[in-house]
């Protein structure tokens, strides 16, 4: 198998019972990005998630496999599977203001992970830390090492999370909505860091993202749930000349563009959210048994 | 997704039983005591003195929980004792609820003066250390049940205050209360009917936590002989008899206590759990 | 004119510089604003975080006071008129905000959100009106009898733009309005939203950090940025020819759902 990351048929419930991802299948190939789309609820973040092991507590995966370079995750015993993680897998979370412990200064934030987990020397990782904040542009890293988040700006933090994430070299990297809090410009600036770092290190990057915008400016191929099935899986291009499946059409379609005179906010037609509900309730019929 | 959160909810219900059950319990033998308290509470026999509880073999017919060192039944006191105890938390708690909910929400929402003015006082107030205002307070008011009410209201507002405050100003920062401005309602209505439902979820809980904690000042003013006339039976008054026999008659001590606990204890879960009750974002 | 705001100057206390003791440093928000926007017309008003455009809106709306400079509605001066006196103007402009769940009472009923502010200004028949609101804006007027907690987002802000439109004003201040929704339903509400326009002869005032909503509603833009207005233009003319550098970095920034553009600057 060619690809890094690998979920075969993944299927994470609720607690009582309530499917919140119904066998989803996806590959990362090594180098390359794979956007996750859909509208809140459909479950994509739940994917991310389910790879790192950090579901919410009510979540469970019932059944499935997660194979990262090799090995199904599923079967490792826990204490083995969080090692495997932090060794090859990073996140780039959403919000940059609350994924930063913010009584603690930039700097052993993003070494701990490097001294605690890998064991690397203080300063190897020292060294590292600063290669890094040079690396996603942040102007004389040392004084910013030993700054506060909360003095920092939106797309400041998002930056030292994305040094962050690359830090430890992971070979998969999972990016949760990074940019949606960030402004247009601070946006633009940030999906350009994370595709060239991506390209620079060769990273599997998974991008979960509501912004088909954004897919078709870093993603290489796409995935697009709903009510966590997947509707259709493409290579970016094709998916944006000609979409197949009428859900991903119409979600196109009520993507708002400026480009467009006439707009092109046409809403979710009923009749293909009714297409895609019965196709959700196809499987759960078919995945009761 | 609105699904899956009504499923992810907790179920609640159980500690609300619990706690409500044994206050229901508590009030109705407080209520009933003259009917169903097996003797007189006051009623001294001293040859029936330090019976064991019913389950002992030189326990006596009657004394289901024992008696005391004068020969009084101790669940008969316990049941008097309950009436001055439940009273007390009722209007005590309420009152402090009262004034101190009323006080806060005014700083939390009007700010300004008002504010500066009633978050000094609790701060000030707040540096006393509360059983010895307590009792400073009993010795310059006198002892009597007004006496205690009047000494938990002026000790414990700050409380509600505090709490309430901080709840009223998270809520005003809420757009729904810009939209009631917009829409041209006057500010005190606003308090009334945007902020205080709002807040209300918080104002039961602490109500009753207050309430328990009422029962708690009574019983500590009666334990050091502060609270009312020393010949009605109190829960803290029979504790502090009982701690003098313990090592003979252990129960004239651990009854009440016991008693004293879960009543307390009951008073917090009920709170909690009719503030998930009350929540329609929760329910 | 509906709205004329003459050289808007607004600043508030820094409270995160405050020192010790004494007040807390001014920070100017609004920087000198002026803009006016004509009976029957959708303006649009564009800003990223930090450009004060929803200070602007407070500020219109009289929730924040100016520091200087005037506010004119339908010609009268409302820069600091008394909240008693404004309060009979209230009904005539209304504002829609940007989070439902913040903005709606999650302790009333849908019916007696929409019911409380005509109550207020003495309106009969309040449960037709109601009923009419919800129509209006295509909800089930079953949906009366539910919590905010129990509707999609995209309902919550219908809910939000009957509310506003039940007084029947004369002017709307819409703030960021669809930023909290899928894209399905921001299509929904926008459409909504023009429609009512029309409908009702609204003037509007739709405040925005995505440039690509604006188009399509908008017949004038104002871009902020850092509390001034950089650009006014026809919608059609500021989106074809804009002027200003910051108005084109922000066009340049947003990606387009096309693999093809050019996104290089």
């Amino acid at each position: 198998m060619s690809s890094f990351l690998s979920i075969r048929n993944l299927n994470v419930k609720l607690a009582q019972g309530t499917p919140i991802l119904r066998s989803v299948s996806l590959d990362v190939n090594a180098a390359q990005v794979h956007g996750l789309v859909g509208e809140s609820g459909a479950g994509k973040s739940m994917i991310g998630k389910a790879v790192l092991g950090i579901l919410p507590k009510a979540l469970h995966i019932t059944g499935g496999e997660i194979w990262l370079d090799g090995t199904d995750l599923l079967t490792l015993p826990p204490s083995e599977r969080r090692k495997r993680i932090g060794a090859q897998a990073a996140l780039i979370p959403q919000d940059p203001l609350t994924a930063l412990n913010p009584s603690k200064r930039i700097g052993p934030q993003i070494t701990r992970r490097l001294v605690d987990i890998l064991g690397w020397s203080k300063a190897d990782a020292l060294d590292r830390a600063l290669e890094l904040l040079d690396e996603v542009h942040i102007p004389d890293p040392l004084r910013v090492m030993r700054n506060y988040p909360h003095e920092l700006s939106g797309g400041m933090r998002q930056r030292i999370l994305i040094a962050s994430a690359f830090a430890a070299e992971p070979k998969l990297i999972i990016a949760d909505e990074p940019t949606t809090a960030l402004d247009a410009t601070v946006q633009k600036q940030i999906l350009r860091l994370i595709a060239q770092m991506q390209k620079r290190h060769g990273t599997a990057l998974l991008f979960v993202t509501h912004d088909l915008g954004v897919v078709s400016k870093v993603c290489d191929s796409l995935s697009v749930l709903y009510a966590g099935k997947l509707v259709e899986q493409a290579q970016m291009r094709r998916f944006f000349m000609s979409p197949i499946h009428p859900y991903s059409a119409a979600l196109l379609a009520a993507t708002p563009t400026y480009a467009d005179p006439t707009g092109s906010l046409t809403p979710v037609p009923q009749s293909v959210i009714d297409t895609v509900e019965q196709e959700v309730a196809q499987h759960d019929m078919r995945h009761q048994s | 997704m609105r699904d899956a959160q009504k499923e992810m909810r907790r179920p609640l219900g159980l500690r609300l039983w619990l706690s409500g059950g044994w206050l229901f319990a508590l009030a109705v033998g407080a209520i009933l005591a003259p009917l169903i308290a097996p003797h007189n509470p006051l009623a001294q026999d001293l040859f029936a003195a330090r019976l064991p509880p019913f389950w002992d073999a030189k326990a006596e017919p009657g004394f289901w929980l024992g008696t005391d060192s004068l020969g009084r039944d101790v669940l008969s006191r316990i049941l008097y004792g309950s009436r001055l105890a439940l009273f007390v938390a009722l209007v005590a708690g309420t009152l402090t609820c009262a004034v101190g909910a009323t006080l806060g929400m005014i700083a939390g929402y009007y700010r300004g003066w008002p504010d500066r003015i009633i978050s000094r006082f609790v701060d000030i107030w707040m540096a006393f250390p509360p059983v010895l205002f307590a009792i400073l307070l009993i010795a310059v008011l006198g002892t009597g049940i007004v006496s205690i009410i009047i000494a938990i209201v002026i000790i414990d507002w700050t409380r509600f205050a505090r709490v309430i405050r901080a709840e009223a100003l998270g809520q005003s920062a809420m757009d729904y209360v810009a939209s009631a401005k917009i829409a041209g309602r006057t500010k005190f209505s606003t308090m009334l009917t945007e902020i205080f439902p709002n807040v209300l979820p918080s104002i039961i809980a602490l109500l009753t936590l207050e309430m328990g904690i009422s029962v708690i000042i009574e019983a500590i003013l009666s334990f050091v002989n502060l609270s009312i006339s020393t010949d009605s039976p109190t829960w803290g008054g029979m504790i502090s008899e009982g701690r003098t026999s313990v090592h003979q008659a252990w129960w004239v001590l651990v009854f009440p206590l016991i008693t004293l606990f879960l009543t307390v204890l009951s008073f917090s879960q009920l709170g909690e759990g009719l503030k998930d009750r009350f929540d329609p974002v929760l329910r | 004119m509906m709205f004329s705001i003459n050289d808007l100057k607004l600043s508030l206390p820094d409270m995160t510089q405050k020192p010790l003791f004494g007040p807390a440093p001014q920070i100017d928000i609004l920087k000198g604003i002026s803009f006016d926007i004509p009976k029957g017309c959708v303006l649009g008003i564009v800003g990223g975080s930090g450009s004060g455009k929803s200070t602007l809106a407070r500020a219109m709306m009289r929730l924040l006071e100016p520091t200087s400079g005037s506010i004119l509605f339908d010609g009268m001066d409302i820069t600091h008129t008394s909240e008693e006196e404004l309060r009979g103007m209230r009904q005539r402009f209304q504002m829609i905000f940007q989070d439902p769940m913040s903005s709606l009472n999650p302790r009333r009923k849908v019916g007696g959100i929409i019911a409380g502010p005509m109550r207020l200004h003495g309106m009969d028949r309040t449960k037709e009106r109601v009923n009419e609101a919800l129509d209006l804006v295509g909800l089930p007027q079953s949906f009366s009898q539910r919590y905010p907690h129990e509707l999609s987002g995209g309902q919550r802000q219908r809910v939000g733009i009957a509310r506003a439109i039940a007084l029947r004003p004369e002017f709307i201040l819409a703030d960021e309005i669809v930023s909290g929704l899928d894209v399905s339903s921001q299509a929904q509400v926008l459409n909504l939203l023009a429609k009512l326009v029309k409908e009702l002869g609204l003037t509007l005032a739709f405040i925005s950090h995505d440039l690509s909503v604006i188009r399509r509603l908008c017949d004038r833009v104002i871009v902020l940025h850092q509390g001034l207005i950089v650009e006014e233009a026809e919608s059609q003319i500021l989106f074809e020819s804009p002027q200003a550098s910051y108005t084109k970095e922000l066009l340049a920034a947003i990606p387009l759902p096309d693999p093809d553009q050019i996104w290089d600057a």
